[in-house]
């Protein structure tokens, strides 16, 4: 073994790292200056007061308007009420305005959380996936969950099931399609990312199609109209009991990821270069297939299907903080959250019969894509 | 340091590398080199875990490194793939950091500091701390090699595994990471490098590995091993590997290629190239 060591780049180490004190602190300074997210954090601050003034808004507008001195008055006559119920359930109703409450707490409260839920849901899948599939144009239905969860939820009207067993065959239907999907990555061995890819696609067309029959078979006077105006999508008749059905599953489904977040910036450098750097791909890519499909399953499953929102939001949100996984994955979550439930309001107060949401988002989606794209066209 | 033993590796059941022996002591570079498909790729692949070995071993430090973790393994090698574009624009500074992913207690838990410093210090060695703010994705391809380096670097491993780093790099990025490379080597980082051209082996390398048919057929220091018989024989082309005096008195060994004549025998006309090369700045006197 030789000594590789000259003089001259010794001494340059020794001033650099060990010798002189304030050099190394002036460099970990640097580093530190370097790494600072402040700005990113105001960004997302920001993004979080809009968030709040869109859900405070959206809890004020409706057919039944309320001002703000007149929801506060409610917010405070129900938990008032509620209290006074915990304590004698014989007590006398303190609430003036029940249509108002009715309206509030019945209607608007489970629908606004179930809107903020699904735009977080398919937003943080979708940034996922493109992460994952290092690709910045696939979107959470790319390995066929939305496919198998319509199929799933057509099957259970065709069936004439409740509405909790549309719900649960979506659910189901949504969750089979990707492991089929897994099943034939597994039986083609090619490449991971192709393999999956195919399978979504082969997948997809099959419940496509499984779809289609249903509908050809279906009563064309009542449950033809039911199945399309379900997958159009919409949250008009969400109730609190929805809201509790997919919430524990939703939140399962946005720890699993936001705990990936570190990983997918490096899965999106390739699978070599990931597992170079010590990652675990096979695990990492089962997790965020489990949660992306487990969070578009919940969607579908909840609201029907609805597009655009997984492949534009993740974009809108790489122009506001960049592409870092880190901060990207959870600033994305406000964002979707905010984006849907601006597009909801759209859709519930535009006209005075509903316009189905899935339809509002692919046509406000396709545009405001084309304005991204060109804004960012550099790369996102 | 790195003791490669008798490695038999491939795809499936197609077996590419059919049983080689070699080591990489601390602080040394070595050049993998050899024609296209001869197994030097396949062979880096069956070093880093990313293929199973059929037979044979591959040690570092004397521990065997299938048994070891993704994890384990990258804070041993650091490798730098070729050159390509990822999909988003990180941050350089950003890129740098994952490299402290092999290091992190937990992928969910943030950076320490120390992680933060090693990033920055690795950046600095490279002498890229100016493009720290800068997207990746805007990066001239020598820049991006770059920031790929001071990621291994970051990684703290032992040794630096490089496929083809310069491929579809232009001649003056070629250079500059070449001599970048050159540097960290002087300063004690052990390097193992596959590359398809013999001149970067002679630019750098202090010890060469020169393999065909998925064997190694020869082994030694860049002037022993790059000759004109073997890279005639390797490549399958006329080359003439020639000593260029430059013009501050120094000699560089170089490859150079011949078209090919039915006249003249390869090595004779390789024999009468040198002979004029060495001439041509020869001694004004």
């Amino acid at each position: 073994m030789r000594n590789r060591y000259n003089e001259k780049h010794t001494e340059r180490n020794i001033v650099n790292s060990c010798a002189d004190p304030h050099a190394s602190l002036a460099s970990e300074n640097a580093a530190l200056d370097l790494y600072s997210t402040q700005y990113l954090a105001r960004r997302i601050l920001i993004c979080s007061l809009v968030l709040v003034f869109i859900a405070l808004l959206s809890f004020m507008l409706g057919r039944y308007f309320a001002w703000p001195p007149e929801v506060w008055q409610a917010v405070k006559e129900h938990i008032t009420d509620f209290v006074a119920h915990l304590q004698n359930p014989d007590a006398i109703s303190v609430i003036s305005d029940l249509k108002l409450d009715a309206a509030l707490f019945n209607i608007r409260l489970p629908r606004i959380i179930v809107v903020l839920l699904v735009g977080m849901a398919l937003s943080v899948a979708g940034a996922s996936y493109q992460g994952m599939f290092k690709n910045p144009l696939v979107s959470p239905d790319l390995l066929g969950a939305s496919a198998g969860a319509s199929f799933g939820a057509c099957l259970a009207m065709l069936l004439n099931l409740e509405i909790i067993w549309i719900q649960l065959f979506a659910f189901a239907g949504g969750m089979a399609a990707v492991f089929f999907v897994m099943l034939i990555n597994k039986a083609v061995r090619a490449d991971a990312i192709l393999g999956l890819i195919l399978g979504g696609i082969l997948v997809g067309t099959l419940f496509s199609s499984g779809t289609s029959i249903i509908k050809l078979v279906a009563d064309a006077d009542d449950k033809l109209p039911a199945i399309t105006f379900w997958l159009m999508g919409s949250f008009a008749s969400i109730t609190v009991k929805d809201m509790l059905m997919v919430l524990p599953a939703m939140v399962l489904g946005f720890i699993l990821l936001l705990a990936q977040r570190w990983n997918l910036n490096v899965l999106s450098f390739g699978e070599e270069e990931a597992r170079s750097l010590g990652i675990n791909t096979n695990a990492t890519r089962t997790i965020v297939i489990f949660a992306a499909t487990l969070l578009t399953a919940c969607s579908v499953a909840v609201a029907g299907i609805i597009g655009w929102i997984g492949l534009v939001v993740p974009h809108l949100t790489r122009a506001i903080v960049g592409p870092n996984y880190k901060v990207l994955l959870p600033t994305t979550m406000l964002v979707g959250a905010g984006f849907l439930l601006i597009v909801d309001n759209v859709s519930r107060l535009l006209f005075s019969v509903e316009i189905p949401i899935g339809l509002l988002t692919s046509i406000l989606g396709v545009p405001f894509f084309v304005f991204i794209y060109r804004k960012n066209m550099k790369g996102w | 340091m790195l003791q490669i033993e008798n490695m038999v590796t491939g795809y499936g059941k197609k077996q590419v590398v059919n049983g080689i022996d070699f080591e990489v002591k601390p602080g040394e570079f070595v050049c993998i080199i050899g024609a296209n498909g001869c197994g030097k790729t396949t062979a880096l692949k069956g070093i880093l875990g990313f293929l199973p070995l059929t037979s044979g071993a591959v040690r570092m430090n004397g521990n065997d490194t299938s048994r070891l973790s993704n994890k384990q393994r990258a804070r041993l090698f650091a490798y730098i793939p070729q050159l390509h574009i990822p999909p988003f624009p990180f941050k350089v500074a950003d890129v740098v950091l994952l490299g402290r992913t092999p290091h992190l207690t937990s992928t969910v838990a943030d950076v320490t500091k120390r992680d933060k410093v090693v990033a920055y210090e690795a950046m600095k060695q490279l002498s890229i701390l100016h493009l720290a703010e800068r997207e990746y994705t805007e990066l001239s391809g020598g820049q991006q090699q770059l920031v790929l380096i001071a990621r291994a670097l970051a990684q703290e491993p032992d040794l630096l595994v490089m496929d083809e780093p310069t491929a579809s790099l232009d001649f003056g990025n070629q250079q500059l990471v070449l001599t970048r490379l050159h540097v960290l080597s002087r300063a004690g980082m052990a390097v193992l490098m596959v590359t398809h051209d013999p001149d970067h082996a002679l630019f750098c390398a202090d010890r060469v590995i020169v393999m065909d048919g998925g064997r190694i057929i020869l082994e030694g220091s860049p002037s022993d091993t790059i000759t004109s018989e073997i890279m005639q024989r390797i490549y399958s082309t006329n080359v003439c590997v020639a000593n260029v005096q430059l013009d501050d008195g120094q000699t560089r060994r170089t490859c150079i290629p011949l078209m090919t004549t039915r006249e003249a025998p390869a090595t004779e006309y390789a024999q009468t190239a040198s002979a004029v090369l060495l001439g041509m700045k020869g001694n004004p006197s």
